[in-house]
């Protein structure tokens, strides 16, 4: 985890390169977002807004409602009026070199947030997002250290060849091939939902014989987590104490269910990306170009300790 | 089954298509395909068929199995009405979201259960009658009529849930959903009690005459008569009130309205469950026993996929294979051919 | 054109409890005209059936030119040279003529259907029959009469060599049927064996050569035409002598008396039906005659409500009423038989039972379901008293014959004991021996106080129980004729009159 540090380091300082600039000439940045279709990207957008007041950023913000089309327009608008930079959360993969072409064209830098695009790397500046792996990852590495590298794990598989769910279990699977006597018992897709992973638990709790020699359920997301701790009570089991949990996502109920002492941990998917993103935007607009092309969005992981305070930075 | 001996002993006797006389009857096959799969499952988890009390309550995956297909089986039954008229109604999804989105926002809103209920179901009726209309009064396609609700429905429940999943602590819908009524789950309970009320407005009034008669033949029926319009608006109320109690069930369970999630694909479920039961889409006749067979056929393919521990990549090729066999068991030479078979082992 | 001799020998057919036909004989030679005759359920449809490839049959074999020919499939029959037409005609009225002509032998161009050449192909081989009409609209536009030829301008390739028709004339009217005749007698004497179904026996004599009768799935009788008198061959067909046929005098005295049960002023529906007056006094029998699309149909339609009018009045008893909708008329006490029973008046899943009780339901409404005993008492009553032929009440109504379909509707009605019926072409497509027992109902029923008007096509018929007779030419009333003048030739005088 010393990447991590490190990197958090490198945000801290970068952020307070950015603090001094802002105060010196108000920036443009554009920013064209997906749309609003969950309620992670809804907070993600509402961060970037305030974030850019905040720093003095005049923002220029354009909801796509999931169209590539609109979007592509968005950009040339951008283009047109001359922004100092340009912020693009893409709908689609593909498509985008055109666009990005005319934005180097106009010397506008370019920066990708979020998911990826496939396009010549040379034409944007770089992308900042966080990393599924890496979730996967912490959420081993927290289960390896909680139960002490001894563990039968049953797994609520995201929907089928999702890339969350294809990451988050390549990076599990990573940590817990470390120790010998970690291993995934039974894993199914709960499709992401509080009812997929609610009915899977259901059969895993008949398959396994009410969970016995399993130490822990790991889900992709905490929806799915909140649909296995009822499956958990309503037969007689004890979530948080007879077996272990630990999921992604980070929203207000698993944190509710921390402090009721049925979660033990979850994986932040950060919605408040704001600061990383401005922090490599105006970095970059100061004169620092090194960037790598993926620059990572650090990930927490949270447990009933500062359940409490999530619950409350979050609004629930 | 009711098995009568001297017919039986007789049929041999009897030229040989007359035969297999219990394979004429209809839940036969269904039956059939339900009692194959279930074999497959002994086999492949010894436990299935164990049945005990933990903590009061009924427990096994053949519980799980009736529990789990309970709010299909309310909306499918639901669905054999309204296909029983030569109608389809696509949006029981979009309305089991609805459902649960109001009940959600009326919970918080601080009104009292039993009321929320029923405001609830009256949603769901109204919902019902917007297709009813939209079907019977300005004659639109039923495929296409019952499109509109599938489509802005779920945008509707998004609306009133802002977009989030809006969770709730409710005993009294807990109980209806999750609870138990002496040992049995009370949801199997709440589907039973849909179960006796379809069959009791079916068999008992002459709705189900004129549903049938409807659609069977809808011309016919207006020179007999029948107040067709009444007759088609009555079953798509039927199925919007089943929709909305399968909502509640679903939205119980969870605690939670998920209106992106809740009741999707349920259509579908329901339509290939009255399918499965041996009617056609054509209209003509409601099977209602055999309706709830076709949704356990659904639901202990999934159960046993579930138990069996394939990996998830698998569920979806699997489901279609054995739906697929399913369906080739009701296409009459495949009948003929099975019938023929059996009937040469018995001589 | 080559032709051939089609030889049927020892054909058998079993269906579950049924013998279809047993050990059947027959020959169509080349260049005659052979009626089929028999009874609903004789065996007539089975046999054209395994003649054309529809069904198997269990045992026999069929020559050409003394050939054995497998017979598995429509196609195989189509390939030896025998086409068919049948009574239901299977077309897809959606489709042009063209598209109809050309089902599953379009011509392509280039890989590509092309339209042109198929509307040339369909004009060509409706040139045969001396039809033209405009190929390219759709055949559901056409009259019924021209859907026919069109069916049969389908079965007649250039290698036909039998054709089979099966009620080729039930919807046509007297001229059509000359029309048809004058084609078929071109065919024959183009060497066509030409196979003729039909229960209109005037027609047997004036165009069949040779006759087989089939009853209850054996051949009874065959022979040339000109051997088999009238009263034989109805007595081969119904296996005992007949008189009720032959009894076809009119009620003796019109009795009807007293208010009108009905009566109808002015009428109409534009385009539809010119206003019109009748009135119905209870023991009456209105028959209305008429030519194919004189109006029949629509004036019985308007007076039960199922179509709108736009002027007129009605009353009941004397006492004006409103009838927009074959409810309003059901609750009125009026019954309505309809002239296509598959599309207007059976539920052909439902069983004979609840396709008997239904009118009576209805007019209880829907709480007040019939118990199982009630239904199951109606249907057997009224499956004993109109004589239809069903193993049980509960067997799908689809599986009967036509003539026990129309005994269903005709059931389903007076289960509901209405004061005055219609019935628009009672026995239609149905056998002598039914449409003798429908003629002697209608009489019955008659003699019992109802009130019934009926449209039928067969003046015979009319003539044979109407009290009074309302002549309709052009969507027009042009006369009524009552009492003892109810004379064949004056209907006919009325019908043709300028």
């Amino acid at each position: 985890m010393s990447i991590l540090k490190h990197m958090l380091a490198a945000a801290v300082g970068a952020a307070a390169l950015a603090g001094l600039s802002a105060s010196a000439s108000a920036q443009t940045i554009g920013f064209s977002q997906v749309g609003s279709e969950s309620d992670w990207r809804t907070a993600f957008s509402a961060d970037m807004k305030a974030e850019a007041e905040k720093r003095g950023i005049k923002l220029q913000f354009s909801d796509a409602q999931q169209k590539e089309e609109n979007q592509l327009k968005a950009v040339r608008s951008f283009i047109a009026q001359k922004v100092d930079a340009i912020i693009i959360a893409p709908v689609v993969v593909t498509g985008w070199d055109q666009v990005l072409k005319e934005a180097q064209a106009a010397k506008i830098p370019v920066f990708i947030a979020d998911r990826a695009v496939e396009s010549d790397p040379s034409l944007f500046v770089t992308r900042i997002a966080a990393d599924f792996n890496l979730e996967g990852r912490l959420a081993g590495a927290w289960l390896a250290q909680a139960s002490k590298g001894n563990c039968n794990i049953v797994e609520l598989q995201g929907t089928v060849g999702s890339a969350p769910a294809i990451e988050r279990k390549k990076g599990f699977e990573a940590v817990i091939s470390l120790f010998p006597n970690m291993k995934i018992v039974k894993s199914q897709s709960g499709n992401f939902t509080t009812s997929g992973g609610k009915e899977v638990m259901e059969s895993f709790i008949k398959a396994t014989d009410g969970l016995k020699d399993v130490c822990a359920v790991w889900a992709h997301n905490d929806n799915m987590m909140l649909g296995a701790i009822q499956a958990m009570k309503e037969a007689g089991l004890k979530p948080g104490k007879d077996v272990l949990t630990v999921s992604v996502d980070g929203v207000p109920d698993i944190f509710k269910a921390m402090l009721a002492g049925e979660s033990d941990a979850s994986v932040e998917l950060k919605s408040d990306i704001g600061k990383y993103i401005y922090d490599v935007v105006q970095g970059y607009l100061k004169g620092k170009h090194d960037y790598p092309k993926w620059v990572l969005i650090p990930s927490d992981l949270h447990t009933p300790a500062d359940a409490a305070e999530m619950l409350k930075k979050k609004g629930g | 089954m009711r098995l009568d001996p001297p017919a039986a002993l007789q049929a041999p006797t009897r030229r040989p298509a007359a035969a297999p006389k219990f394979s004429e009857w209809r839940a036969f096959w269904p039956l059939l395909a339900l009692a194959l799969i279930l074999l497959v499952d002994a086999f492949i988890s010894p436990g299935f068929f164990t049945i005990r009390l933990v903590e009061g309550r009924l427990y096994g995956s053949l519980i799980d199995i009736l529990y789990r297909g309970a709010p299909t089986a309310v909306v499918a039954l639901g669905m054999a009405v309204v296909i029983g008229a030569r109608g389809i109604d696509l949006s029981v999804g979009a309305v089991i979201a609805i459902a649960g989105a109001v009940m959600t926002e009326l919970i918080h809103a601080g009104m009292s259960a039993p009321a929320v209920l029923l405001a609830t179901l009256l949603v769901s009726l109204i919902c019902g009658l917007w297709n009813g209309a939209l079907v019977a009064l300005l004659d639109i396609q039923p495929i296409i009529a019952t499109l509109i609700l599938m489509v802005a429905g779920r945008g509707v429940a998004q609306m009133i849930d802002a977009g989030t999943i809006v969770t709730f602590r409710s005993d009294f819908f807990s109980a209806i959903s999750t609870g138990r009524l002496g040992p049995a789950p009370s949801r199997i309970v709440v589907a039973a009690a849909v179960y006796a009320l379809t069959w009791a407005a079916m068999r008992r009034t002459a709705l189900g005459l004129f549903v049938e008669s409807v659609g069977a033949n809808a011309e016919a029926s207006r020179l007999t008569g029948i107040d067709a319009k009444f007759v088609t608006i009555s079953t798509y109320l039927i199925s919007g009130v089943a929709a909305g109690i399968a909502g509640v069930l679903i939205t119980s369970d969870i605690r939670g309205s998920d209106a992106n999630n809740a009741g999707l694909w349920m259509e579908l479920d329901a339509i290939l469950a009255v399918v499965l039961g041996g009617a056609s889409l054509n209209g003509g006749r409601v099977y209602i026993f055999n309706t709830l067979i076709g949704v356990l056929i659904i639901q202990s393919l999934t159960t046993s996929i579930l138990v069996s521990g394939l990996p998830p990549e698998y569920n979806l090729i699997v489901k279609a294979i054995v739906v697929f066999l399913c369906l080739l068991l009701q296409a009459r030479p495949v009948r003929q051919a099975v019938s023929g078979m059996i009937w040469a082992k018995r001589t | 054109m080559q032709t051939a001799k089609v030889e049927l020998i020892g054909i058998s057919k079993n269906f579950p409890g049924v013998v279809a036909l047993d050990n059947v004989d027959i020959a169509f030679q080349p260049g005659e005209v052979h009626a089929l005759l028999g009874e609903n359920g004789a065996g007539k449809s089975t046999l054209i059936k395994i003649m054309t490839g529809a069904l198997s049959r269990d045992a026999g074999a069929v020559l050409i030119n003394g050939k054995p020919v497998e017979l598995d499939s429509p196609a195989a029959a189509q390939a030896v040279g025998i086409g068919a037409v049948y009574q239901e005609v299977n077309l897809i009225p959606s489709l042009s003529v063209a598209a109809n002509l050309t089902l599953e032998r379009q011509p392509r161009r280039f890989g590509f259907i092309s339209w042109r050449k198929a509307a040339e192909d369909a004009r060509v081989a409706l040139k045969r029959l001396d039809v033209s009409i405009d190929v390219e609209r759709p055949l559901g536009s056409y009259s019924l009469a021209i859907q026919h030829l069109v069916a049969i301008a389908r079965a007649l390739r250039e290698d036909t060599q039998v054709l089979v028709l099966d009620e080729p004339t039930a919807s046509l009217d007297a001229r059509e049927v000359e029309r048809l005749f004058a084609i078929l007698r071109d065919l024959k004497a183009r060497g066509l064996a030409i196979v003729f179904i039909t229960h209109f026996l005037d027609q047997v004599y004036q165009i069949a050569d040779r006759i087989t009768v089939l009853r209850n799935g054996r051949r009874v009788g065959a022979g040339p035409t000109s051997a088999l008198p009238q009263v034989e061959l109805v007595s081969l067909m119904l296996g005992h002598e007949l008189q009720a046929v032959e009894e076809r005098r009119p009620p003796a005295e019109a009795k009807a008396e007293g208010e009108p049960v009905l009566s109808v002023k002015e009428l109409g529906a534009k385009r539809v039906m010119a206003p019109f007056d009748l009135e119905l006094r209870a023991g009456d029998v209105l028959g209305l005659a008429g030519l194919l699309g004189s109006g029949r149909t629509e004036t019985a339609k308007l007076v039960f409500g199922a179509s709108a009018a736009d002027s007129g009045a009605i009353r009941v008893d004397g006492k004006p009423v409103s009838i927009r909708s074959p409810r309003q008329a059901i609750r009125l006490g009026i019954g309505f038989c309809p002239e296509d029973r598959k599309r207007e008046g059976l539920m052909l899943e439902l069983t004979v039972r609840e396709n008997i009780i239904l009118a009576l339901q209805t007019k209880r409404g829907w709480l007040r379901l019939l118990s199982a005993a009630e239904q199951e008492k109606i249907a057997s009553d009224m499956i004993r008293a109109l004589g239809i032929a069903t193993p049980d009440a509960d067997k799908p109504v689809g599986q009967l014959s036509g003539g026990n379909q129309q005994k269903v509707i005709l059931a389903r009605w007076l289960v509901s004991n209405p004061r005055v019926l219609i019935l628009d072409e009672p026995t239609r497509g149905i056998d002598v021996g039914a449409h003798a027992e429908i003629v002697a109902l209608i009489r019955r029923l008659c003699a019992e106080g109802m009130a019934l008007l009926v449209a039928s096509s067969e003046l015979d018929e009319i003539v044979a129980f109407s009290t009074r007779v309302a002549v309709l030419r052009d969507r027009r009333k042009v006369a009524e004729i009552s009492g003892a003048k109810i004379e064949r030739d004056d209907i006919v005088q009325a019908i043709a009159a300028p």
